[in-house]
């Protein structure tokens, strides 16, 4: 945990965008590495913290029991097939049309 | 009749009963002086007559039969456009879903329509929730009714400029790290961030699971009990709203806060604070002394890893929350993408801005292979450790007072350049969303270019019945006026 200034590459910013699956162009490329440098930078403060003997705080209000939000297996509301389709850039038999899936 | 929006919610329903004006006049000169308004601050994206009209006739029927009246009853509210509307546009201020129309309400909307409200458009927003201007939406930035050359604060700048503005008497908006507390401020107006899991979340498009709020905006406290009453209560549809009681916030108004404890955290009062900001808060606390309250310095002692754990932790949930977005069921779809994997790549590079995309970005390093302890899993244990710093402090206060900006309203233009610049202005609003309490901002006077100032009233969880009454106190005393 070095407490000296964090580098960020372009390239690590492409693998990034690609897992978010992101398109960027090169200038984009060049400010988002700007800003994370100077972001993760500045985050870094959080290891004057020793956090060893800390739980994480996973919920907010108030940690239940493992079936404390859980219902009946009852069918309730839901979207009908039109409804879910009426707002589809491309729609088709039922469906969401895409382009091709698998890339040769 | 364009002094409607500056009636209270009382008011509107004393002249409905009155028979001074029906609830449809008042919709049709809402929507009116709305629409005609909208060129100076931009707070509205769609206006929605229909729906309004007929929620305004179904009061007046209500009326005419002799019907009780819901809570709410005809009074004019705008909606933030990160809350699902059905049937109207919900755009979140981003291209990605510039023509999306929702395909059902949220709970908190379905809530204010059974108490008579009257929804009459959608407010501009920071898209997706982001930002602290409202200078990331698609399309447009929003101007602040009190300095229209300057921001009303975001990401909820809309809904508090349609409020301080005159336009609507509430709005709904949504808070995640200040996003209704802080616009508040800057526009002069009151913004009611409740306890986590107070209001549901069914309905509100996800930017932060962990700390997205829907909370009221108004022009007095008593608006603001009467409208977080409504749409306050345990929702089945959203599994983290609490099934804590609902008080009648309205009715708890009794000005009793002689002897209330209040805290003033010493961490937020140092280096860093607008002088004039300051003094108002000062003269703020002064009257709470006045009003018979005990005043003690308090520490929070983590308060300076707040914007790290902050950003590491919204950033990540908002990187997965915002994966929905992809081009394939309710987005904009990139023309001309061979592949999926294109058109979901082009999709996603065309409809966000770059605020999104970098916060995207940021979540996805951070919860990649290799981060996730270093960043993710480090930042939740910070977190834990504000929320314990504030569990220890209402131990020792009732309640908790701050500043709620290190500045009053900036200038259009201002702060863009530098992001980790905006973020760290945040520093007074993301402790309490971290923690998730219950925090309120009220106007207390003006900078001395006229500019509003907001002080932050904090409370444990779920006592938004003691922060509102200190809040309505504090009105009463005269205390919006500095």
């Amino acid at each position: 945990m070095s407490l000296l200034a964090v580098k960020i590459s372009e390239k690590e910013v492409r693998y990034i965008a690609e897992l978010a699956n992101l398109r960027l162009g090169d200038e984009e490329l060049g400010k988002y590495a700007g800003d994370l440098e100077e972001i993760l930078t500045y985050v870094e403060k959080l290891n004057e913290l020793d956090t060893a003997n800390v739980e994480p705080m996973a919920q907010v209000i108030y940690p239940g029991g493992e079936t404390a939000t859980l219902r009946d297996d009852v069918v309730g509301l839901s979207f009908s097939q039109d409804l879910a389709l009426e707002p589809a850039p491309k729609a088709g038999a039922g469906h969401f049309k895409v382009p091709r899936v698998i890339e040769r | 009749m364009n002094d409607y929006a500056k009636l209270t919610v009382s008011a509107i329903q004393a002249g409905l009963r009155g028979k001074r004006f029906s609830a449809r006049e008042l919709a049709d000169e809402a929507l009116k002086f709305a629409q005609d308004e909208n060129e100076k601050y931009g707070a509205f994206l769609h206006f929605s007559p229909k729906r309004a009209r007929g929620a305004a006739e179904r009061v007046d029927a209500a009326i005419a039969a002799g019907k009780p009246l819901g809570p709410l009853a005809g009074v004019p509210v705008a909606v933030k456009d990160v809350i699902m509307t059905d049937g109207l546009k919900t755009t979140c201020g981003s291209r990605m879903l510039e023509n999306y129309v929702a395909s059902y309400d949220a709970t908190a909307v379905v809530r204010m329509e059974e108490a008579g409200g009257v929804i009459i458009g959608k407010t501009n927003c920071d898209e997706f929730a982001m930002g602290s201007s409202n200078e990331n939406s698609a399309f447009g930035p929003v101007r602040n009714p009190a300095a229209p050359d300057r921001v009303p604060g975001g990401s909820s700048g809309g809904s508090a400029a349609a409020v301080a503005g005159g336009l609507t008497p509430l709005a709904l908006g949504s808070d995640t790290g200040g996003s209704i507390r802080q616009p508040a401020s800057f526009c002069g107006v009151v913004g009611v961030m409740p306890t986590y899991g107070r209001v549901s979340r069914y309905g509100l498009v996800a930017f932060a699971s962990s700390l997205d709020h829907i909370g009221p905006f108004s022009r007095t406290v008593k608006d603001s009990a009467v409208l977080l009453r409504v749409i306050a209560g345990r929702d089945p549809a959203d599994s983290t709203s609490a099934g804590v009681p609902v008080s009648d916030y309205a009715a708890g108004l009794d000005g009793k806060v002689e002897g209330l404890r209040i805290g003033v955290p010493k961490e937020y009062f140092g280096g860093g604070l607008d002088a004039e900001v300051g003094a108002r808060i000062q003269g703020g606390l002064e009257r709470f002394r006045k009003l018979g309250c005990r005043i003690e310095e308090i520490s929070l002692p983590h308060t300076e890893y707040a914007i790290a754990a902050y950003y590491l932790i919204c950033t990540a949930e908002a990187s997965a929350n915002l994966a929905r977005y992809d081009g394939v069921r309710y987005t904009h779809r990139s023309e001309n993408s061979k592949t999926l994997s294109d058109m979901y790549e082009n999709t996603r590079g065309e409809g966000f801005g770059a605020e999104v995309k970098r916060r995207i970005i940021l979540g996805t390093y951070v919860l990649s292979a290799g981060y996730y302890d270093a960043y993710y899993r480090k930042a939740q244990k910070v977190r834990a450790l504000i929320a314990s710093d504030f569990a220890k402090a209402f131990e020792k206060v009732d309640a908790i007072v701050t500043p709620v900006s290190p500045f009053p309203a900036f200038k259009l233009g201002e702060k863009t350049a530098d992001p980790l610049e905006m973020y760290l202005s945040d520093i007074y609003t993301i402790t309490a969303s971290l923690a998730g309490i219950a925090g309120i901002s009220v106007p207390c006077g003006k900078t001395s270019e006229g500019l509003p100032v907001g002080m932050q009233i904090l409370t444990s969880h779920f006592e938004e019945s003691k922060m509102l009454r200190i809040a309505d106190a504090f009105e009463k005393d005269g205390g919006f006026e500095g």
